[in-house]
């Protein structure tokens, strides 16, 4: 690919987020609460113009800021999927925050933040680069998990975000300091050519570590402890955020990890990632089975879709990249439209959150109600909404790579996770009516439709999907 | 000295700090100076793989991560005060609101 000392087309979009959101922290420094409705609403345009310039064809591709920085097809298709995740989360949390009256120029800034860590992350092709975007994204992470700093839970769940992410940041440096040392450089590329055909113990132990480090950013089991406390504890938009966005930052890093700085000892991360995502896969389907919150359940349900989307890295090929990509699409499109309708979950102007309040729903919001259900079937993964695809093309992949045990458990583990997703259409069409919600937000509602019509439509034309996920796939290999 | 020494002291720490976060049941701010512990060990590793190698590129990633760490401690203890304001305690026994 072509190489560049510094090249500033290859970094608009984050040249421009960066830009923005200082001038956003600079104008709401200065106009103070007053500034929050333009904040906002300039949050919002910032993250559009971003999103366009990320998807805008003509732009040069490259490796650019010596090495440090690589955008190509693979960059620009998982960033332009974490911005579809913030945008819509902003979109959310303006009625939430302005019903909870916990609103604040901050906010907005402190999303674009953590949007722009993501970028850098997405995009890192060193060590320093990805340790810096990882660390943007985090501590913009850690704050907004305690957004609402009068609550007790909200707290309590920024401190535990905050030293178990700030452990686990510990943890990824210990591995590439000694992948540093014994590859001799922290450039992915001359760490592929390092370690292609000698590997020695201390870039083994750097990788166990880095590996570790990015298992606690998509809480993989068994790193995945802050997350149900953490979903619970924020408040929803910020547990919308951190379900959707970060995830697939921290995927794409780990993809790219995997695949461009340690090709040659393959064999090795694949061992780590087939007993992470087996894990991650069983307790995602167990431990979900007993919850009563909601946002508690979703939690379960992330840990467990990780472990579905590992899978697919696990197999090693571009088939296996490429079910990756598929898989956090559609997972951020279900994502984005569940939380949705939990955000629609509002009684007497106050949030509700346990899943027996969505009792009887069927009969008091039947729209609600079927939009939502469709999300569960197709978190479940029943056929033909895109949940079943996006776990069709990872088990396909594994099983191409000769990976049938990973795949039987998989395939068990979903069908014991289909158990508490259906559980939750039962009690929405079958039990007796709880008081109606209040009525639904506009945003929320186009959301959640949104979600569904797209994982309704998805099996008319996967190949839109499937092919620009190959597209970007192959730039890893 | 040989860079394995450094090595062994710098997996010191770094198990120090791990243990000071996971065996820890006393007091958060405990918590904050392991990390700070852990963070010094990676620092220790890198500055002296990059002398004994002659490459500048580990000085330069340590520099980086002192910064960060700076603005990761001060929000650690922003946070920390933030929730000392509702609980009015930080023993770590006591954070236990959230369960499941």
């Amino acid at each position: 690919m072509h190489e560049t000392a510094l090249s500033l087309p290859v970094v608009l979009p984050e040249a421009v987020l960066a830009l923005g959101t200082l001038l956003l922290v600079l104008y709401g420094a200065l106009r103070g609460e007053r500034a929050y409705n333009l904040v906002t609403e300039v949050s919002v345009a910032l993250l559009g113009i971003v999103f366009l310039i990320v998807v805008w064809k003509s732009r040069p591709m490259g490796i650019t800021f010596y090495g440090a920085f690589a955008d190509d097809p693979f960059t620009r298709f998982m960033s332009g999927l974490a911005l579809i995740g913030s945008l819509v989360t902003l979109l959310l949390s303006l009625a939430f925050m302005r019903a909870e009256r916990i609103g604040g120029f901050e906010y907005p800034v402190l999303i674009l933040l953590s949007t722009l860590g993501m970028l850098m992350l997405i995009s890192a092709n060193d060590f320093i680069a990805l340790y810096l975007g990882l660390e943007l994204m985090s501590l913009a992470l850690y704050v907004i998990a305690a957004y609402r700093r009068t609550d007790l839970r909200a707290t309590e769940a920024g401190l535990k975000y905050f030293v178990l992410g700030a452990l686990s940041s510990g943890m990824l440096l210990y591995g590439a300091s000694l992948i540093y040392g014994y590859a001799g450089s922290v450039n992915f590329g001359d760490i592929a050519a390092a370690v292609h055909d000698h590997r020695s113990m201390g870039v083994l132990f750097g990788l166990v570590f880095v590996l570790a480090g990015l298992a606690f950013k998509i809480s993989a089991v068994p790193f995945h402890m802050w997350t149900p406390d953490v979903y619970e504890g924020a408040p929803t938009p910020v547990t919308t955020f951190f379900a959707s966005a970060p995830k697939i930052a921290a995927m794409a890093v780990l993809v790219r990890v995997a695949f461009s700085a340690f090709p040659g000892i393959s064999a090795d991360w694949r061992q780590i990632l087939v007993f992470v995502s087996i894990a991650s896969m069983a307790l995602g389907a167990f431990a979900a089975i007993g919850q009563s919150n909601i946002k508690r359940l979703m939690a379960y349900s992330s840990i467990g879709h990780m472990g579905f989307a590992l899978v697919g890295l696990t197999a090693g090929t571009v088939e296996g990249a490429q079910s990756v990509i598929v898989y956090m699409s559609i997972y951020v499109v279900m994502t984005l439209g569940t939380f949705a309708g939990i955000l629609m979950m509002r009684r007497d102007g106050k949030a509700v959150e346990t899943i027996a309040d969505l009792a009887g729903l069927a009969r008091t919001d039947p729209t609600m109600a079927f939009y939502l259900a469709t999300m569960m079937f197709s978190l479940a993964g029943v056929p033909p909404l895109a949940g079943f695809f996006a776990k069709f093309y990872v088990f396909a992949a594994a099983i191409k790579a000769g990976l049938y045990g990973l795949s039987v458990i998989g395939v068990l583990a979903s069908a014991v996770g289909a158990y508490y997703y259906i559980r939750i259409v039962k009690i929405m069409y079958i039990d007796d009516p709880a008081q109606a919600f209040d009525r639904r937000s506009a945003v929320a509602s186009s959301v959640l439709a949104l979600a569904a019509v797209l994982v309704l439509v998805f099996v008319f034309a996967p190949t839109l999907l499937t092919n620009a996920a190959m597209a970007a796939a192959q730039t890893l290999f | 000295m040989d860079l394995s020494s450094y090595l062994i002291l710098a997996a010191i720490v770094f198990t120090i700090g791990v243990a000071g976060i996971i065996l820890n049941h006393k007091n958060i701010i405990i918590i904050l100076m392991s990390v700070e512990l852990i963070l010094l060990a990676v620092n220790l590793n890198l500055v002296a793989f990059s002398t004994f190698k002659g490459d500048l590129t580990g000085q330069a990633f340590a520099l980086f991560i002192l910064t960060v760490a700076a603005a990761e401690a001060a929000i650690g203890l922003a946070i920390l005060v933030a929730y000392y304001r509702n609980r009015g305690s930080i023993a770590v026994e006591d954070i236990n609101s959230l369960k499941g």
